[in-house]
């Protein structure tokens, strides 16, 4: 009877890709980990209640007071103004692309989108600051210098591309006898794209605006250059306000010692912002996985 | 072909081309009226590029050109003054996968009547198209089900009601049994053989004896060119061309 010669390499390289998969897991349990432990410590001096409802957050100047809901404000407000600008745009962007563009304009708005999407955050805040902002304070003078509104806009901007291009990917993934059947109806383009092919894309849709969603939320350079770091309990767009991710940017850059208080409000800021991303970023995957059954 | 048979589509020299490789060659041939027209031949002979040429299918494909000259009820289908949105509510279409909108089977239905305005009762001309495609009886207690819940056969008469809800003075079938089993095939027969009171149909087919079961006028097309059309009974048992017969004997295709 002929042996079987060992594979060592096929053996060794099974390790290998075992050990690159492992690395991701290991950090992503260990990010974890490490917020959980230091947010639990947090959470022995300050009581979940005021954490989460108080409506002062001052950790950094006396009197001291830890209420999260200026910076949840301060983030809802980016968010709520990016999607205004985001979700609309970036809807119809992507059905000029799939049921109107021809041939040559789609090759050469996709790659500018994706030029869209690949400028540097930071660049999108000084553009923020030294662009968006003047004409807002033109327009609406009693605009403070550093404003949500102008921060939400480019981030808006700055998520759009993402909106487009998945959108744009949900409308092509709509099958084509779908569109021929409307047609064979006598139905217009108007009508195949807002009464099919929107309406089949739809769980696509929902799922590009659930992830624009969750990277406007993450989303920290732009804020932090344009909206101010004044944790503001406030609606109001024109005002200076602080957003969760500024606020980790703010205090990271400073000379906390590890171990304080201050030090420990870092991580259970970024816990919550774990835990809100986390969550959207579940919900879109749900949205995703109905929306692939539909065509099986 | 008797003389009280009146020409719904006139086809004269027809050439359609797809980035200048041509499908349909110098193709001439009427349509009648209230008759069931079957387009036979074999696999990428042009009858498919043909049918989607009498409701402008083909203008959504890229690089396809056509020309000569297609009268529907003696009007210029291609003229400037024809709406193509206009052809496809008149001449209505089913293809060869059935493509139910993932909707209702009522929306389904419902979606061509809806949205160009046409008069009457919705449920009721619901209800009269899937009466005539055969249907009502399985689905008349779920309407407000998927479609997509149906059987592949279910789902084709889904699409023929859908086509006839509206009423079309032409329906152009795309061989529209050739992704169903012998049993749905069957079904759909019949159910052109009750259509052909009211409707004219131009079917493509590739099945030979389906062609010969409900077709009054048959047309044999090779390469793109028109070899053979008349009577179905004379191109079945009595053709005028060696290809036709060697084709409907199965000896080729």
């Amino acid at each position: 009877m002929k042996t079987v010669k060992p594979r060592y390499l096929e053996n060794s390289l099974q390790v290998v890709f075992f050990m690159c998969a492992a690395i991701s897991t290991i950090t992503t349990v260990a990010v974890i980990g490490i917020l959980a432990f230091e947010t639990w410590g947090f959470l022995q001096h300050v009581s979940i209640v005021e954490f989460l409802f108080g409506t002062r957050w001052s950790p950094l100047l006396h009197p001291k007071s830890y209420g999260l809901l200026p910076l949840l404000a301060g983030t809802t407000l980016i968010v709520v103004g990016a999607s205004l600008v985001a979700l609309p745009i970036g809807l119809a962007c992507a059905i000029y692309l799939s049921e109107y563009a021809g041939e040559r304009a789609r090759n050469v708005l996709k790659p500018v989108l994706e030029v869209l999407a690949g400028i540097p955050t930071v660049v999108y805040g000084f553009f923020a600051l030294t662009f968006v902002t003047p004409i807002l304070r033109t327009v609406l003078p009693q605009t403070d210098v550093f404003n949500a509104a102008s921060a939400a806009i480019v981030v808006g901007i700055m998520v759009l591309p993402m909106v487009a291009s998945l959108c744009d990917d949900a409308f092509r993934a709509v099958p084509d006898n779908l569109r021929e059947g409307a047609y064979s109806l006598g139905a217009t383009s108007f009508e195949v794209t807002t009464r099919v092919v929107v309406p089949a894309g739809l769980s696509g849709v929902f799922a590009a605006f659930v992830l624009a969603i969750s990277r406007a939320i993450g989303e920290t350079m732009a804020v932090t250059l344009a909206a101010g770091a004044t944790p503001n309990l406030t609606l109001n767009p024109l005002e200076s306000i602080q957003t969760m991710t500024a606020y980790i940017v703010q205090v990271s850059l400073g000379d906390t010692p590890a171990g304080t208080l201050t030090y420990q409000t870092l991580f259970a800021v970024a816990a919550v912002l774990f835990l809100v991303t986390l969550c959207l970023n579940i919900a879109a995957n749900m949205i995703m996985k109905r929306f692939q059954e539909v065509y099986e | 072909m008797s003389s009280e048979e009146n020409v719904i589509l006139n086809i004269d020299d027809a050439c359609i081309s797809y980035g200048g490789d041509l499908a349909v060659r110098n193709v001439s041939l009427q349509i009648f009226e209230k008759k069931i027209t079957a387009i036979i031949g074999p696999s990428g002979c042009g009858k498919s590029t043909l049918l989607r040429s009498l409701n402008r299918m083909n203008d959504f494909i890229h690089g396809c050109e056509q020309s000569g000259r297609i009268s529907f009820r003696d009007e210029d289908l291609y003229g400037d003054k024809m709406d193509p949105v206009e052809v496809r509510l008149r001449i209505g279409m089913v293809f060869q996968r059935p493509n139910p909108f993932p909707k209702s089977i009522y929306r389904n239905v419902a979606w061509g009547p809806d949205i160009n305005g046409l008069e009457g009762d919705l449920d009721d001309r619901v209800e009269k198209a899937l009466r005539q495609s055969a249907l009502w009886d399985e689905v008349k207690d779920r309407l407000h089900e998927s479609a997509l819940n149906l059987s592949g056969g279910q789902q084709q008469r889904l699409c023929i009601a859908r086509a006839l809800a509206m009423e079309p003075e032409i329906i152009l079938m795309d061989e529209p049994c050739s992704a169903l089993d012998p049993v749905s095939t069957a079904r759909i027969e019949d159910l052109l053989f009750e259509l052909k009171e009211n409707y004219t149909i131009v079917i493509v087919t590739h099945n030979m004896q389906q062609a010969a079961r409900v077709s009054q006028h048959t047309a044999f097309l090779e390469n793109g060119v028109l070899v053979e059309y008349g009577d179905t009974e004379e191109v079945f048992t009595n053709p005028k061309n060696k290809r036709t017969e060697e084709y409907v004997t199965g000896r080729f295709g």
